[in-house]
Parts: structure tokens; sequence; C-alpha cells
């Protein structure tokens, strides 16, 4: 018999709204864990493999560990021996980012305010955790007053701010420096050797991912270049760098650049690390942007000359934009790489997390706490690494990327 | 004597060149001297030779039909005139410029030459007013108050004065392409070059697209159109060119090409998408 159902004619104006799919829990259950035998059994399996981490983990965790050895020392693992009385310093340059960050969030991701809201949470819960002084304490709620101030002149004047952002965006590394470093006769000279821990990690990090950037892009553009020089270097230079290991390129920084120096120029270590991990990362940065360059079709580049605009405008205007965009998450997965990358600094010696881990672990009333210390490092490079995976995603989403 | 002179060109590049700058321009203007002038045009891709020496001349104001098989070289010689295709002999004079090597007069003449394109080629990071006023604004320096006053202008003229907001992602094929008609329009530009502008079209979309092009014809715009809408063609074409195998077979007004073609392979070809 015919179904008459098939040959239902609906009006224009009828609109049916999806079936929706309605679970009980154990309908659930039975869904997506337990619908045939060989789901059942991995369920099972993997149910059971977590236990078995996840018990001794946890107990060991909760019962066993003593986390004196982290709690006492966690101004070393932050800052390093960087002078407890200067501290002040880094908590200025916190402040001026979360200022900058809010300034940002409100022009670029007005729509985002939910996750902001949420980051600035955890800010807040950072305030209330148990074992730090009151000092920090104090600077955790001005950081998160800073953001929101920030925020609020965004959002008040989104336009006329877009300038000023620029500008602390470019001035906001000279004054880290500046700030961290000291300058005579305001703030007192901090020497490099007195940075460390998380401080170190993240400025490595930071200038590492900042300068390695435009650097990179620079040597994409240059390899694609019809200029053969241009070109060449390009092409040489990112493909030495690829070819030798992060820490081969850290020993010449450290090692070999003095042998080719007049004796009399000294480059301080932290620096050469940075100049290494700058001149590598920008050679994979190089290599994702020009991923980015090459999906670029054709007829872009046609369409903005023929519009008469030049190789630089077409570039920048419309070519560029749109290969950025294209490997954000590309550029992204190697930031995060870059950052837990700077753990090899402590291999030439630099106090880094790791570096101060290894201090840390040699000081005689803690020997032997080395599960407490490298789960405690592990967890905070855990932190960072993920908060800008997510970041990433969402920046992705706002941006759409991938539904041009 | 080969095939290609079929066509004659009265101009020589000579004649052109060697008038002073004024006088030429007063030249083109009156009409005298052709606005786009190819004389004995070669190209090769690597041993293929796809131009095979094309001579054309174009004067202001006129609409000229190109057509042909795929691969006769129609787009590549279209695509020579603003130089987005090079050409290895022969000469193009383009408002009394001379296409050469230098990059200042191919700038010059893509400052007059606008552009659309068979796959719109759009900006999708841009909205459709960023992509209008792109080039005003970066390449002819006008302040972008006045580039947007003519951007709207131009989006009324092609028929969607409320998409200026939009992304091209969010229209239609055909209005795409309308877009892009108005943003080749925006650089006010002397000639405007079609490449197959209607050929990725869904067919409702094409009457669209080709209206606009009619209003434009209509309208004084000098054009060179390369296209098998043979509507069009009828409708406004000047002359027609027909491309075969990198060399023009045959031209004449539309009237002699579709009433009385004198080359077998014109016959040929028309029989085949006339139908």
């Amino acid at each position: 018999m015919m179904n008459r159902e098939v040959n239902k004619q609906y009006s224009s104006g009828e609109v049916l709204a999806p079936p929706t799919e309605r679970y009980t829990v154990l309908g659930w259950l039975k869904k997506n864990l337990f619908s045939t035998w060989y789901y059942t059994l991995l369920t099972l399996v993997t149910l059971y493999v977590l236990y078995a981490v996840l018990k001794p983990t946890l107990f060991w965790a909760l019962k066993q560990a003593e986390w004196e050895v982290v709690v006492v020392n966690l101004r070393l693992f932050m800052v390093g021996q960087y002078p407890a009385d200067q501290i002040f310093r880094i908590w200025i340059a916190l402040h001026l980012l979360a200022f900058t960050a809010g300034l940002a969030w409100a022009i670029w991701l007005p729509k985002a305010r939910r996750i902001g809201a949420f980051l600035l949470l955890i800010f807040l819960g950072l305030a209330a955790l148990p074992f730090i002084s009151g000092f920090s304490r104090i600077n955790w709620v001005i950081f998160v007053v800073a953001a929101l101030i920030g925020w609020g002149l965004g959002t008040w004047k989104p336009k006329a701010m877009r300038r000023p952002l620029m500008w602390l965006l470019l001035a906001y590394f000279p004054i880290l420096i500046l700030l961290i470093l000291g300058i005579e006769p305001i703030l007192k000279i901090v020497k490099t050797n007195l940075w460390g821990g998380l401080l170190l990690t993240m400025l490595l990090a930071v200038v590492g991912i900042t300068v390695s950037f435009p650097l990179g892009i620079l040597l994409a553009l240059g390899r694609q270049s019809k200029l053969p020089i241009v070109k060449g270097f390009s092409v040489l230079y990112i493909e030495i760098i690829r070819g030798v290991p992060l820490v081969t390129v850290l020993f010449m920084a450290q090692l070999m650049l003095p042998l080719f120096l007049p004796p009399q120029i000294k480059i301080d270590n932290v620096l050469r690390a940075m100049a290494g991990i700058i001149l590598f990362a920008a050679a994979y940065m190089a290599e994702n942007v020009r991923g980015g360059l090459q999906a670029i079709p054709k007829g872009q580049h046609e369409a903005a000359w023929a519009l008469g605009l030049s190789g630089f405008q077409t570039m920048y205007y419309i070519i560029l934009p749109q290969a950025l965009r294209n490997v954000i998450p590309v550029i992204v997965g190697q930031f995060i790489a870059l950052f837990k990358d700077t753990s090899l600094v402590a291999i030439v010696g630099l106090l880094d997390l790791l570096g101060i881990a290894s201090t840390v672990l040699a000081q005689p009333e803690f020997i032997g706490h080395q599960r407490e210390v490298y789960l405690f490092i592990a967890l905070i490079y855990w932190v960072f690494s993920y908060a800008m995976s997510y970041a990433s995603r969402r920046l992705e989403v706002a941006l759409g990327v991938g539904e041009r | 004597m080969s095939e290609a002179s079929v066509v004659q060109v009265k101009t020589t590049p000579e004649d052109l060149l060697n008038l002073p700058e004024e006088k030429r321009r007063a030249a083109i203007e009156q009409k005298e001297m052709p606005i786009v002038l190819a004389h004995e045009v070669h190209k090769w891709y690597g041993n293929f030779h796809v131009l095979r020496g094309i001579n054309m001349e174009v004067f202001k104001g006129e609409v000229i039909v190109i057509f042909g098989p795929s691969g006769s070289g129609k787009s590549t010689f279209i695509r020579t005139i603003n130089r987005l295709e090079e050409y290895q002999k022969g000469k193009i004079i383009v408002d009394g410029i001379e296409l050469s090597r230098d990059v200042r007069n191919i700038e010059k003449i893509r400052m007059e030459t606008g552009m659309v394109f068979q796959q719109f080629n759009l900006f999708p990071h841009l909205t459709v007013m960023q992509n209008i006023t792109l080039a005003p604004i970066h390449v002819r320096k006008w302040p972008k108050a006045k580039a947007e006053e003519v951007a709207l202008q131009l989006l009324a003229r092609v028929g969607i004065p409320d998409q200026a907001d939009k992304y091209p992602g969010q229209l239609s094929g055909g209005q795409q392409q309308r877009v892009a008609i108005a943003r080749a329009l925006a650089m006010q530009p002397k000639i405007m070059l079609f490449d197959e502008p209607t050929s990725a079209l869904d067919p409702e979309m094409i009457k669209e697209v080709l209206d606009v092009m009619i209003e434009l014809a209509e309208s004084g715009m000098t054009m060179l159109v390369v296209t098998h809408e043979m509507g069009f063609a009828r409708a406004v074409a000047d002359r027609m060119y027909f491309f075969d195998q990198g060399q023009i077979v045959e031209s004449g007004t539309p009237e002699e090409i579709f009433t009385n073609p004198k080359e077998d392979r014109t016959k040929l070809f028309l029989s085949q998408i006339l139908h």
C-alpha cells in the first residue's frame, strides 16, 4: 500500500522542527557505552585502566605526598632568585598586561564576554589560594581590577581606543624588559642570572613567540620571492635550522658564539638563549606561514593586481590576512611547543622552571621529593599550554576559520 | 600569408606612440586612435604557442565580444591587456601607454582597466563595502568617506544596495559577480575586461549579471568581453572576434557574424553553441 505521508505537501509557511532525541540516563549509557559486546568490552577495559592509574596517583597526591617542598619554594618556582624586595616590578608588568588584555578583549572579542569573565574568576581564585602571601593576594585582586578597567575603557570607546591599544601592544615589550631588568637610577638593575623559574620560562616563551612571528612571516615571504638572493637565503636558513635540534642551537648560542666574537663583547646568557630560541622558532614559523600562503587561490592575487594594488599592498591587505587566519591552529600548536621547548635551556644552565626544579631538589631538606616537584611543574606547563589551545579554539570560532 | 592577417588593423604602434602625449590623448578621446591596440601579439607557454599573432584595435566606447572554443587563447589574450599574463612578442598599447616590463606602466594601466573574473575572486575576508573601497582608498588615495559614497552608488547601480555589510560568502553567485563588477567600476576605469563573467553562474542568475553589463555598455563604457552569451553580443556588441587555436579567425559586426559567417570554423562553432 502506498504511504500517504510521503506525498503530503507542506505549505510554504509550515516549518517542521527537527526531531529531538531524548534519553534517560540508562538509555544514554546503553547507547553510548554498552551498545554492542565489543563496545562493552572497550568501556570496561578503559574504565579499569583509568582506575588502575588514578587510584594510586590520587592516593599518593592526597595522602602521602609532602607538598611542603612546593609551598616553601613557591617564590623560587615563580621568579627564581629575583630579589624579594623588587618583585613588585613583576606585578606591575602583570597589571599592565591585564589592562592591555582587557582593552584588547573589549575591542577584538566583544562577543566573548563569558570566557573573559571565566578567566577573571580563575585569577580571583588564585588570590584565594591558601599558601600564598598577603602581598600576592592583594596583587591578584589588582590584576583583575586592571583587566576590568581595560575592558571597561574598551567597551566605552572601542573606536577611540584602537590606536592607544596598538601603541600599548608595541610598547609593552620594551616596558616589560625595562621593568624586569631595571633602569638606573629609578629601578635597581636585576642581573639576568637572577631571573628564573616561571618568570624566565614565560619571558623566553613570550619573547620567542612574538619576535619569531614577524621574522617567520618575512622568511616565508622571502622564500616565495622572485629575487634569487633573498629566496636563496630564506631557503638555506629555513632548511638548516629545521635540520638541527633546538638543543644544538642553544649550545651553539651558548658555547660556540663566544668563539666567533671578539673577547670584549660579552653577550648575556639569557639573551643568547633567547636569540637561539627566536632563530629556531622563526624557521618553523616560516614553514607554517608558507603553508597558509600557498593555500590562497591565485585568483586572489590576480583580483588585487587587476585593481592596481602594488605587490606589498596585495600581500598586506589581501593575502596575509587570509593566510594567517587559516594557519592559526598550526601557529598556536607551534607556540605551545615552543613554550614547552624553553625547558631545554635548563640544559645550558639557565634556571627556568625546570632548572629551578633541580636546584630545589638539591636542597638537603627536600632530597627525594622529585615526584612532588616534577608533578607541580608539569601541572604549570599543562595549565598554560591548555589555556593557549583553548584560547586558540575560541579565536578560530570568533574569526570563522574554516567557514570562509 | 598567415591566417591571422584576416583581421586588418589600420593603426600601427608607431602611429600612436609617435604622437606627442597630449595629441595622443585627444586622438583617443576623439576615437581617431584606438584606446586598446594589439599588434602581432605572440605568447608561448613553454613550447606551446598560445597566441599566434593577435591584431586588434578597440576604440573608446566600443563593446567587443570575443568568443571561441576553449583553449583558443581568448582568455589568455584578454589577460595580457592588463598584464596578468606576459606576452613574448608584439606590442599592446592601452590608453596610449605601452605595456612593457616597466612596473610603473603596468600599475598605471591596471588603474585604468577594471577586470571581472569567471570565479568572481572577491576577497572573502572583507565585507562587500571593504571589497569595493579597498583599491580606491589605497591606490587612488581617496578619503574613506568619498570611496564609501561612490561604493554605495555603484551597489545601487548593480541592483544590490542593501548588501554592503555582508561578506561575499553570504551572497549568491549572481550577487557576488555584481559586487565584483561594482568593485572594478569603483576605480573609475576607462576600459572594462570581462573574462567569462557568467560561466560559473547558475542559469537563473546569468540574466541579472548580463543586465548590469548591458546597462554598462549602453552608458558608453569601453568593454572587452570574453563570453558565449550570444544574446548579449547581439544586443550590445559593436564587433565580435572569433578565436581559434591562438588566432583571430574572423571578425565583424554581430550582424555579419550571425547571418553571414565567412569561415567554416566560425560556422561550425556557431552551430554548436546556438541550438
